[in-house]
């Protein structure tokens, strides 16, 4: 589009987010499926460090934050360039929050295995890591704002207004969700200070919103940029995009007591956020058009680019789990899927099938741009990827769907005496082949994963495979960098 | 109105939008979150909930140091099978001394809101070392290690301190026999005298020793003193005495106050 040869962005700190990225989503899915594993087959639980309930925050937080996070910091730091057309504020603290939040990641993570944590989910670190980070995140707001500020485009472009409300939603729910008095400044540990009910709306304020600002909010502004990028087409609608963006973050912030349905949450805040989580399906398909129609007339390069297969396919899966959301949100439905594999399953649709999809088109679209690359090494490997994790998909969330609607059946069903038909132990034996297909489901997935960075560490390499087509389909020549330097 | 020019405002000035943005965002948790704190409309007391003892808030942070709440709720719903199969449902009050609440989000195994006197030490000990030697289809990791490590015993009275500022109401008096009270409650047996913890959390405090190893106060001892006291300080069958329409009217006492 225009011409931006005159300023010289900063994408050495892109490309190490990237590769942190690629780094931390091996190590979370890895620890995944070590735990669906354990489900399966519980011997694998070593004691006392490697057990399912320690384990278990390394994986979310894994995959969520540090997998995340790390591709939100790539992809804001791009796109916040390249669409306020000036370099990236201030080196040296762009710098800062790389490594500041790697070690909060690894703070956090040593923390799980030794059993340090809040013991809330999503929010398992402890004061100490919590303080660090709130100063990583400052850091990154400073960059991000002072980078907006700085900008020659006029407008800000959609994109950055999703990265913003991400930025500042996440800082307000880490702060609001983490008040906490450690026990004495030598100490890890901390207690809340809100318990009990106060405790519990706090935290799916915080948790649902996790969801919302950091794995939604972020990744739309992903979306916005990337797709129209990759498909070399305008964003469908102006007009559908502010919409989108406000009622979506308005909307999200209520939707918390969800998670608190026939509880002792006074039944006025339970109502609540029923009524807003059913009102969020509105914007969240209005998102979801908004992305997809954007490849209206140019709907042929979808079947040529497996890069746009990944991010349309990633926006389809966002479609299905934000109706499945509003679903289980009503308290009817609710009653049966709380508590049971049901929600795994709907969390992984959305984890797996939009946060991650969307991340891996992205990152196939970024990794030849930073490195000066024309195209991907490969493009039938981007295939495989799609193919083999979209299989994956499926059979972890089929798996979950029928393990999580099979068990919350057997809690309620009673037999011709009025008596439990089933023991609890029952239900849980019940579970055991579905365990072993959702593991398979992961391992596919992690695949994937591997398949993902080694096309990148070829196309980094500076080669290009055999008999490979670009996205418009003209073939490719084939090169072989480490040959050219022997050549020469 | 153009919303289109009227947006362009906004997409013109960043830091007009960044408020904007906060405050979009804060409308919904302020709703939803202060009027909790309201505590008389929100958790109604109830008789016989008192806070931890000392051996027992150990218990309670092993159960969070281990990651308990990733498979076990602590939270019965006012659905009729969860009644048949866990007892009355839960109340508000039961876990208002809990930083944070174990409510949990998923039941792999069962839920134990109400786990405190179903089983006996010893099976608690078993099932512990190996889940599988006494539920054959368990799928519980084991925690053996609990039996040979000791509670801190040094620290409780910190943690009391702790808990003592965010509001659960510890006595000077518990926070300073913290460390014996513990030491009585896990070895409480005719040669130690019980009184003094009695006095200072109930009659009903089990004291005794929980794992079977009399000479270590292990962090078996506090699990199984936690997971024996959950779910037992109301007294639900002397509640069933309770004249139903009084209840109702305190019930719509507290209605008519939130309608205003």
């Amino acid at each position: 589009m225009n011409d931006n040869t005159a300023v010289k962005y900063n994408y050495d700190i892109v490309r190490m987010f990237t590769l942190a990225t690629c780094f931390w989503g091996i190590v979370g899915m890895l620890g995944g499926v070590f735990i669906a594993l354990q489900m399966a087959f519980p011997a694998l639980n070593l004691e006392p460090y490697l057990t399912f309930g320690r384990l278990r925050p390394l994986h979310t937080s894994g995959v969520i934050f540090a997998f995340g996070g790390n591709a939100l910091f790539a992809t804001s730091y791009y796109v916040v360039q390249r669409t306020c057309r000036t370099r990236l504020w201030g080196d040296k603290w762009a710098s800062f929050t790389f490594w500041g939040y790697q070690a909060f990641i690894v703070m956090a993570a040593l923390g799980y295995v030794l059993g340090v944590t809040q013991a809330k989910e999503y929010a398992e670190p402890e004061w100490y890591a919590d303080l660090w980070l709130t100063i990583v995140w400052v850091a990154y707001l400073v960059v991000y704002m002072m980078t907006v500020v700085n900008r020659k485009e006029p407008h800000l472009y959609v994109a950055n207004w999703f990265f913003l409300a991400f930025i500042i939603t996440v800082a307000v729910l880490h702060i609001g969700n983490n008040l906490s008095l450690p026990v004495d400044w030598r100490y890890a540990k901390s207690y809340s200070v809100p318990a009990g009910v106060q405790s519990a709306m706090i935290q799916w304020w915080y948790g649902h919103n996790a969801v919302g600002f950091f794995l939604t909010a972020g990744f739309l502004g992903m979306m916005y940029y990337f797709i129209p990028k990759r498909a070399e087409r305008p964003v469908y609608s102006y007009r559908l995009s502010i919409v989108h963006f406000w009622s979506l973050i308005f909307i999200y912030i209520w939707a918390g007591p969800h998670h608190l349905h026939y509880t002792a949450l006074p039944d006025w805040a339970q109502t609540l956020g029923m009524t807003f989580s059913i009102m969020l399906w509105m914007p969240s398909w209005g998102g979801m058009i908004n992305g997809m129609m954007t490849l209206s007339g140019a709907w042929h390069k979808l079947r040529k680019d497996p890069v746009l297969q990944f991010m349309i396919v990633a926006l389809a899966f966002y479609g299905m789990s934000t109706f499945e959301g509003p679903l289980m949100s009503i308290r009817a439905v609710n009653s049966l899927s709380h508590y049971t594999d049901w929600t795994i399953g709907h969390v992984h649709s959305g984890a797996l099938g939009w946060v991650g999809f969307i991340t891996f088109g992205c990152l196939y679209y970024l990794v030849p741009k930073l490195w000066g690359r024309e195209e991907l090494y490969s493009l039938k490997l981007v295939s495989t990827h799609l193919w083999v994790a979209t299989f994956g998909i499926v059979l972890y969330i089929s798996s979950m769907w029928v393990s999580g609607i099979m068990q919350g059946l057997m809690w309620r069903s009673y037999n011709e005496y009025g008596f439990l038909t089933y023991s609890f132990v029952e239900t849980v034996e019940a579970m055991h082949p579905y365990y072993i297909i959702r593991a398979t489901g992961g391992i596919l997935y992690l695949a994937g994963a591997l398949i993902m960075s080694y096309n990148f560490y070829r196309t980094i390499k500076g080669d290009v495979a055999k008999n490979e087509v670009d996205k418009d389909g003209n073939p490719r020549q084939a090169i072989s960098a480490a040959s050219l330097v022997a050549a020469e | 109105m153009n919303p289109l020019k009227n947006h362009e405002f906004l997409e013109k000035r960043s830091i007009v939008l960044l408020l904007a943005i906060i405050v979009t965002v804060l409308i919904g948790g302020i709703v939803e979150i202060v009027p909790l704190f309201r505590q008389e409309t929100v958790i109604e007391p109830v008789e016989g909930v008192r806070p931890y003892s000392p051996l027992e808030l150990a218990g309670y942070n092993i159960y969070l140091r281990e990651g308990c709440y990733n498979c076990h709720s602590q939270h019965i719903r006012p659905l009729r099978d969860e009644v048949t199969r866990y007892g009355h449902y839960s109340l508000a009050a039961e876990s208002m001394y809990d930083h944070p609440f174990q409510w949990g989000s998923k039941r792999t195994g069962p839920d134990l809101a109400r786990v405190g006197k179903k089983y006996s030490d010893e099976w608690h000990v078993a099932h512990m070392i190996n889940p599988r030697s006494v539920v054959p289809e368990s799928i519980m990791p084991s925690y053996s290690f609990l039996m040979n490590r000791g509670v801190k015993m040094h620290d409780l009275k910190h943690h009391l301190s702790a808990l003592k500022a965010v509001g659960v109401p510890y006595s000077e008096e518990m926070i300073a026999y913290a460390e014996k009270d513990a030491y009585v409650q896990a070895n409480g047996d005719a040669r130690v005298d019980a009184s003094g913890l009695q006095e200072r959390y109930g009659e009903d405090i089990a004291a005794r020793d929980f794992d079977g190893q009399p000479n270590i106060v292990s962090e078996m001892d506090a699990l199984i003193a936690y997971l024996q006291v959950l779910g037992t300080m109301v007294d639900f069958d002397a509640a069933k005495d309770v004249d139903p329409g009084a209840v109702k009217n305190a019930a719509l006492g507290a209605k008519t106050e939130e309608a205003e």
